[in-house]
């Protein structure tokens, strides 16, 4: 199956995913069941669900990491993922490290270093990968991914191995990257809270299909004060079927 | 209460404080008796000393050779060693001094040096691009890893013979063997390097847009070099050993010719001499291989001075 035909026509119809009764087995487990999603540019979609729900199946298949599916799905051609890990080479330089697969010329170092800067790390961008701690690592994944200038985001629980103090600063930077650069992002996460703070919609995976598809119309600064927040919380609990009484 | 106290802490029940939202917290204590712990200062007591030692630790590892050869000196010197068969350290070193002096030493290490570095070249290279063949296409692996699994199962050794037949009794099938014996250690520990580079990894360049020859020069390779630096030095150990072989067969000068002069004349200080020659060989050898993991491999050190 082909991700990026030549040319697009679903460019014209505004979005950034496509995917159309999307199947997927191992043998006999079915791990994604006629699944659907649409994601307009620059919408940000967490999909929660319990581990072996199919959630990080279905973004390895928009990542065009596994192709072997039954259904049609189109994402855009500009696109870059963030693994649990940071999957950084301990060979190369941070700097090579963000540049990786781009052609190493003066104008994508240059933009290496802005971007490593956004992510807070410049002055990190000589040093060996196992210096970084996991945080740090972590950044230089984000920042590997955001300097591709990707149209699709794709995070497969990024912040899934990070200690609570740094995956709230992480929060925090992810926000700002997806503010000022706009990709459409898919956030797949175990994480309720961490949905809610940072997503527009949250659908929850339930055996392979769509269980509950709730948009987040929540004020900024999102916050557990809210108690709307705690609503939604709960009912997103419910359906993953944790008793949050 | 034990002697060993140092100082002696009161310790009294807190008054249970409401909490802000009007439920009360259970004191820690519930009675009001007055407790006596047994308290002691973790700095000074039992706390294992951070101290640099005094000596450098190269110094210390010394301390085993120089008492072993000290203790072999003195038992030489009591007579307990017979001299026909173990020299004393003292003539060992005197016999050394005098081949060294005649130029005899250096003129066969000269002879044995050439062999083993033409063969390990030789080797390297032979090993490396089977490696590479083998390790980056699946034809390659193919034709070649069924191939070297059966060279490697067979003793080195034994294709001496075959050597011989087809290279003559000359320096070819002495490099021959060596190269033999590199080849296959480099070969072996180098193709389940480049097999073994975390999937992971090269999942994620691929995902980075990372083609077929970054792939192979900025992930593959660079990921495969710890291996093949171990083979490197499995390759050296089997070079030396092959060299003693090689030079059983009619060699005019070397190492080995000096062996078997000193055997055929009963010089067992020479062969003292010699055996002293092989250890700081592959000591050396052990040394170039961390000197070059040390230049090559600086990514693996978990903390840089910066």
């Amino acid at each position: 199956m082909r991700h990026e035909p030549a040319q697009s026509p679903h460019v014209l119809r505004g979005l950034a995913v496509e995917a159309r009764n999307v199947t997927k087995a191992y043998g006999d487990r079915v791990v994604l069941n006629d699944f659907s999603l649409d994601m307009r540019p620059s919408e940000f979609v967490a999909l929660l669900g319990r581990s072996g729900s199919g959630k990080s199946t279905f973004l390895r298949v928009l990542g065009a990491l596994d192709g072997d599916v039954e259904g049609r799905v189109w994402v855009p051609r500009r696109r870059a993922i963030v693994f649990q890990e940071p999957r950084l080479m301990p060979w190369l330089s941070v700097l090579r490290n963000v540049t990786l697969g781009l052609p190493q010329t003066r104008a994508v170092k240059d933009h290496g270093l802005t971007t490593l800067a956004e992510v807070g790390l410049e002055s990190r961008a000589d040093a060996w990968p196992r210096t970084l701690s996991g945080g740090e690592a972590q950044r230089v994944a984000l920042a590997r991914a955001m300097v591709r200038d990707p149209h699709l985001l794709l995070l497969d629980e990024p912040f899934g191995a990070l200690d609570a103090l740094t995956r709230i600063r992480m929060h925090g930077l992810l926000r700002a990257l997806y503010q000022r650069h706009r990709p459409a992002v898919l956030l797949v996460t175990h994480d309720v809270d961490e949905a809610i703070l940072l997503a527009d919609r949250i659908l929850v995976l339930t055996d392979g299909r769509i269980s509950l598809n709730a948009p987040v119309d929540l004020a900024a600064p999102r916050g557990l004060s809210d108690p709307r927040f705690g609503a939604l919380r709960r009912r997103l609990l419910t359906e993953l079927g944790v008793d949050a009484a | 209460m034990t002697p060993l106290s140092t100082s002696r802490l009161r310790t009294t029940p807190v008054q249970a404080q409401p909490a802000s939202d009007g439920t009360a917290i259970a004191p820690v204590l519930a009675s009001t008796r007055v407790v006596d712990l047994d308290l002691v200062d973790p700095t000074t007591t039992g706390a294992v000393p951070a101290q640099r030692p005094a000596v450098p630790r190269w110094l210390q590892r010394l301390a085993g050779p120089v008492l072993l050869v000290l203790l072999w000196q003195v038992l030489s010197i009591t007579g307990l060693f017979d001299p026909r068969t173990t020299p004393a350290p003292v003539t060992v070193l005197n016999t050394a001094a005098g081949v060294l002096g005649s130029g005899e030493l250096q003129a066969h290490l000269q002879a044995s040096l050439a062999r083993v570095l033409l063969g390990l070249a030789i080797g390297t290279a032979l090993g490396t691009v089977c490696a590479l063949a083998a390790g980056l296409s699946r034809w390659g692996e193919n034709l070649i890893d069924a191939n070297m699994e059966v060279l490697h199962a067979v003793p080195k050794f034994a294709f001496l013979p075959v050597l011989i037949a087809w290279f003559g009794i000359g320096e070819e099938p002495k490099v021959a063997l060596i190269a033999l014996a590199v080849w296959i250690s480099i070969y072996i520990n180098t193709y389940s390097a480049i097999r073994n580079v975390d999937a992971s990894l090269v999942e994620a360049a691929r995902t980075f847009g990372v083609g077929r020859r970054e792939l192979i020069t900025s992930i593959i390779l660079p990921g495969a070099l710890p291996g093949f630096l171990v083979g490197l030095r499995l390759a050296l150990t089997s070079a030396w050993l092959a060299l003693i072989f090689a030079e059983t067969v009619n060699a005019p000068a070397g190492l080995g010719r000096m062996m078997s002069d000193a055997r055929e004349y009963f010089r067992i200080d020479v062969i003292f001499v010699l055996l002293g020659v092989y250890a700081g060989l592959g000591l050396l050898s052990l040394a170039l291989v961390r000197f070059l993991e040390a230049r090559l491999l600086g990514w693996r050190r978990a903390f840089d001075a910066a």
